[in-house]
């Protein structure tokens, strides 16, 4: 023991002398734990959220009881079922607008506590500690959680209305409810969501027997709760902010792994000296793992801290890009245990692991006679490098052979993955190799020491440079997908949002009366009801949309492929159109036949494939009057109406005194565009800032790798000053020789962030959403990501630079001062 | 002619400036050697980093053929010992980037006074012709001494400047690499201004002077 605690203190020592290197290897292992840990703080927030949200109602729940057809049923079949010994308890779910721009909207559930199991709690409280009397009776009570309740402006014990001013019961804090739901009474569900004597589900305490016949055909049986679907659904997000940040931990790695190389090398004397001294390898072994771990430890604990940070600042927009995307309801405030943030810190020691174990093994079989030198250590660098194009060229394959044979969104990102780090272990010797060529070109003395010594320095530097490659492609490739979806996502929208007024009906029978009172306008020159009905394929969430026919539809409905005549047939009631990401689910393509759940609908051909972007359920386009043919059930959900632009506001006006419809319910286009546009802008908030925080990391990286070398370099450059080159011509040529090899990283960056672009929008986007965006090059992008490139390595050249060109003329004697 | 008057130099340590050279005065006339000799601190060094204009003197002047260094600017420093001198030192500082080759020519050519017959032939005297694209590493520490004389004298410098030329080599190497280098001196026509601990080195010069408690004592050859 005494002999390790001194190994570790003469270990220790080094650090003493070597600031700027200590300083690296925290700085490499806490950046990596800070992004690792931030992003999976917004990916465990959601994900317990959603899993909250789908156990509202816990308890011996083992089935529930849902409509055959449509997404509510008679409140009879209960009370049958009840008489018949089953036990069920009702419950009735919607969505309750509240006032707002733009509007939102909460998951109302009613329930009927008196029916369910006595085991049975809700949002946490056991139903023995229910206040019986307070939540059934008059006027009742409101359950919100937290950020609910942030989200309404209120307080506890106030009532808060609902868009259409209806009152709500007091509101009651339940801090274990999930985000973006309420719980109240089913009666006053009933109430508010204007579905008087209707139920969404029924759930069933113990083991279910077969369903009595005369109620078998309006209900069934669903063994597990159904959650939406959301875990499926957001899983291709999540997986999207895994991957940035397992980048983001890759380049922090990068960052130790260099320091803590480099470390190594310099202590090879002392190293050498401690085992002459009489210290054994294993002792030594345990020493370099100890101090490996220190620095795992203290820079994991500042990792999580600023994990913590990042998470919380990033929180608001992955939570709106949640809610816009797939209407998933996150909190705006992280709520994770201690202990999950504790769990960062072995990130780190992992990390740790990971970027030093190489080298503390490359310790252990040190030929310690061995002098570093910075020559010796460029040649030794050959045949690492052709193990590397070795390793590079196995991870080519592996990227091709996911893209030629996987089919799901783990093999897209294992492609991703194969090849950017192939890209990154070919970077130093491409960039040997053009610096050779350069060296055999170069007739003038300094020029010939500019790119030799570029070429000596390239071992170094060369996994920063990998790191800023990986972080400009990774730019390059999400800038170019985002610009695309973007320009994509705008025309689209533009064809598709080109009605002048939108408008939601309360219901069916009130949307019925609009069309009425519509098409008795003289200003409204075209009124498109829309249809729609919610059902499944194939386990996947689907709305069908019935429309009625009429030549709008074929400028404003983009298709991406089409039989001939496909609106045509559409309007006979002879086919459907699907949207590209549920054509791809269901493998369908144009001419296959689809068939849909409803009894007595046949088999109908797809004639039309269109875009549908941002939608995570499948869509399905068919004729209105075919689909309330089969799906008596099928509502009225919005119109469309075209008029003049200058009689939007009077009509506007008009039509929300008729029917009582508040702002939500009548919309202009150009709010819903901005709406869409916002969701849009927010759902790559996260991305872009993971992205600008990746390629700081590498700037960290080239920075920190910079000034370590500067400090060693002095004896590189004080013969060159010695010799009668100026300390600002070095200062120069220095700058020259990180802007060279970084240009040079660019130039390489550009067209692998290109080829990561296309593999983004054409296996990535479709694995993850379903669809596949048209590649775009926006050249002052590229431009734009360049010079930022360029711009932040001469950042990181600065300091070093600046120190360089402020030192005194004896500190450059140094390499040849023998006596003072 | 090189000529030192009343030089004062002190470098500042937490106790306050330590004078090491307290009134130097020393002349030197083209074409000829003086070595200069001292115990460790007595800032031989100090005097060779002067004349070579790699630090400024606190007082006095240097003049070189009636010119005085002192009050240059940096470029005119830099000139003067890319130009005006070569330099050898104890640790060789060869630039390890390049090939011997390159490090051979890499003065003469930053100067612009790259002779290729001159530099082959001080190739060949100083036993490097089959060295030429080894790295300096490889070589051993007698061979890099050998580059650093080449490069020193590739540009046929006015003044060779050499801080203990070989105090890293043994006695037989030492001797050897000292009769090239004052061999290649007389035909490149330069002066020496040699520091060296050791009084048989010295002995091999035409003049000889001591530093002591910052000052110089002559001793002529």
């Amino acid at each position: 023991m005494r002999l390790l605690s001194l190994a570790l203190m003469a270990l220790l020592s080094h650090w003493r002398r070597h600031r700027v290197q200590c300083l690296s290897i925290f700085t490499g292992l806490w950046l990596a734990t800070a992004l690792w840990t931030g992003v999976q703080a917004l990916n465990s927030q959601a994900r317990s959220d959603y899993a909250r949200a789908s156990a509202v109602l816990a308890g011996p729940l083992q089935a529930q009881l849902l409509p055959r057809t449509g997404e509510r049923f008679d409140q009879g079949l209960y009370v049958q079922l009840r008489r018949l010994g089953w036990a069920v308890s009702p419950v009735l779910e919607g969505r309750l607008r509240l006032p707002g721009e733009p509007a939102h909207s909460v998951r109302l559930i009613g329930i009927e506590p008196l029916s369910l199991s006595p085991a049975s709690s809700i949002a946490g409280v056991q139903l023995q500690a229910f206040d019986l009397q307070a939540f059934i009776g008059t006027p009742g009570q409101a359950w919100v959680g937290p950020d609910t309740l942030r989200q309404l402006s209120a307080n506890p014990a106030q009532r808060a209305r609902d868009s259409e001013g209806q009152l709500l019961p007091p509101l009651v804090l339940q801090p274990a409810l999930a985000p973006g739901v309420m719980v109240v009474d089913i009666g006053h569900a009933q109430a508010l969501l204007h579905a008087s004597g209707q139920l969404s589900r029924l759930l069933l305490a113990g083991a279910p027997g077969p369903l009595p016949a005369d109620i078998a055909p309006f209900l069934e049986l669903q063994t597990q709760q159904d959650d939406g679907g959301l875990q499926r659904l957001t899983d291709s997000f999540h997986l999207n902010l895994t991957a940035l940040g397992l980048l983001a931990f890759i380049v922090g790695l990068f960052i130790a792994h260099a320091a803590i190389g480099l470390a190594l090398e310099q202590r090879r004397g002392l190293i050498r000296n401690l085992r002459a001294s009489g210290i054994s390898l294993k002792t030594l072994l345990y020493a370099l793992l100890l101090e490996l771990g220190l620095f795992a430890v203290l820079g994991g604990l500042a990792g999580v801290a600023s994990g913590y940070a990042l998470a919380a600042w990033l929180l608001p927009d992955v939570a709106a890009s949640l809610r816009g995307l797939y209407g998933a309801q996150v909190a705006g405030t992280l709520s994770l245990p201690a202990w999950w943030w504790l769990l960062g810190v072995l990130v780190s020691v992992f990390g740790a692991l990971l970027a030093g174990l190489g080298s503390v093994m490359r310790a252990a079989r040190l030929p310690l006679l061995a002098l570093a030198q910075p020559q010796a250590w460029r040649l030794a660098q050959g045949p690492w490098l052709r193990r590397q194009a070795l390793i590079a060229g196995l991870l080519l394959l592996l990227a091709l052979g996911c893209g030629v044979f996987g089919a799901s969104l783990p093999s897209a990102f294992a492609m991703l993955a194969g090849l950017l780090l192939a890209a990154a272990l070919l970077l130093p010797g491409m960039l040997d190799r053009v610096l050779a060529w350069l060296a055999r070109r170069c007739q003038r003395p300094l020029a010939q020491w500019f790119v030799a010594d570029s070429r000596q320095q390239l071992p170094a530097l060369s996994l920063a440079l990998m790191a800023l490659l990986l972080a400009l492609a990774a730019s390059v490739g999400v800038g170019s997908m985002t610009e695309g979806f973007r320009k994509t996502f705008v025309g689209w929208l533009g064809q598709r949002l080109s009605a002048d007024l939108y408008v939601t009906p309360r219901d069916t029978a009130q949307g019925l009366q609009i069309v009425e009172w519509l098409e008795q306008q003289p200003a409204a020159s075209v009124v498109l009801p829309g249809w729609r009905v919610d059902i499944q394929l194939q386990g996947w969430p689907v709305q069908v949309q019935g429309i009625v026919d009429h030549s709008v539809y074929r400028t404003r409905w983009p298709l991406l492929e089409q039989q001939p005549h496909a609106w045509q047939r559409l309007a006979r009631g002879q086919a459907v159109m699907l949207s590209e990401q549920l054509a791809r689910r269901l493998k369908l393509q144009l001419g296959d036949n689809l068939k849909l759940p409803a009894n007595t609908s046949p088999a109908l051909p797809v004639v039309g494939i269109y875009a549908d972007y941002g939608n995570p359920k499948g869509h399905v386009l068919a004729n209105a009057g075919w689909l309330r043919e089969n799906w008596p059930q099928a509502t009225l959900t919005g119109l469309s109406v075209d008029l003049a632009a200058e009689r939007v506001p009077a009509l506007k006006v008009a039509l929300q005194r008729h029917f009582a419809l508040d702002d939500s319910r009548v919309v202009e286009q150009a709010r819903l565009k901005r709406w869409s546009t916002d969701v849009f802008n927010r759902t790559f908030a996260a991305t872009a800032a993971l992205n600008s925080l990746t390629l700081g990391v590498a700037g960290v990286a080239l920075f920190i790798n910079l000034l370590t070398l500067g400090q060693s370099r002095l004896g590189q450059l004080a013969p060159l000053w010695a010799l009668g080159v100026r300390r600002m011509q070095l200062v120069w040529l220095g700058l020259g020789q990180t802007l060279m090899l970084s240009s040079l990283t660019v130039l390489m960056a550009i067209p692998l962030g290109l080829l990561l672009a296309w593999c983004l929008v054409a296996v990535v986007n479709v694995q993850a959403f379903g669809w596949r965006l048209p590649l775009y090059v926006f050249p002052v992008q590229l431009l734009q990501l360049a010079m930022l490139g360029l711009f932040t390595s001469l950042l990181a050249s600065a300091w070093p630079l600046w120190q360089l060109a402020r030192r005194q003329p004896r500190e450059l004697l140094r390499p040849f001062a023998d006596e003072a | 002619m090189l000529a030192i008057e009343n030089l004062h130099k002190s470098f500042p340590t937490p106790q306050g400036p330590l004078p090491v050279l307290q009134g130097v005065d020393l002349r030197l006339a083209r074409g000829s050697s003086l070595a200069l000799m001292g115990e460790s601190g007595s800032g031989k060094s100090t005097l060779l980093h002067l004349v070579a204009g790699l630090d400024r003197a606190d007082s006095g002047r240097i003049l070189i053929d009636d010119v005085a260094l002192d009050g240059r600017s940096e470029a005119s420093l830099a000139q003067w010992r890319r130009e005006g001198i070569g330099l050898v030192f104890q640790q060789y500082n060869l630039i390890s980037s390049l090939d011997v080759g390159l490090n051979l020519t890499f003065q003469a050519r930053l100067a612009g006074r790259y002779d290729p017959h001159w530099a082959a032939y001080l190739a060949q005297r100083l036993g490097l012709a089959g060295l030429l694209a080894r790295y300096p590493e490889h070589l051993s520490g007698g061979q890099q001494q050998r580059v650093a004389i080449g490069r020193a004298l590739a540009g046929r410098p006015a003044w060779l400047l050499a801080d203990e030329p070989t105090g890293s080599l043994d006695e037989a190497s030492s001797d050897e690499v000292l009769n090239l280098l004052l061999q290649l001196v007389a035909e490149a026509g330069s002066g020496v201004l040699m520091v060296t601990h050791s009084p048989r080195l010295a002995a091999r010069l035409q003049q000889r002077c001591y530093l002591q408690a910052g000052c110089v004592r002559h001793e002529q050859g």
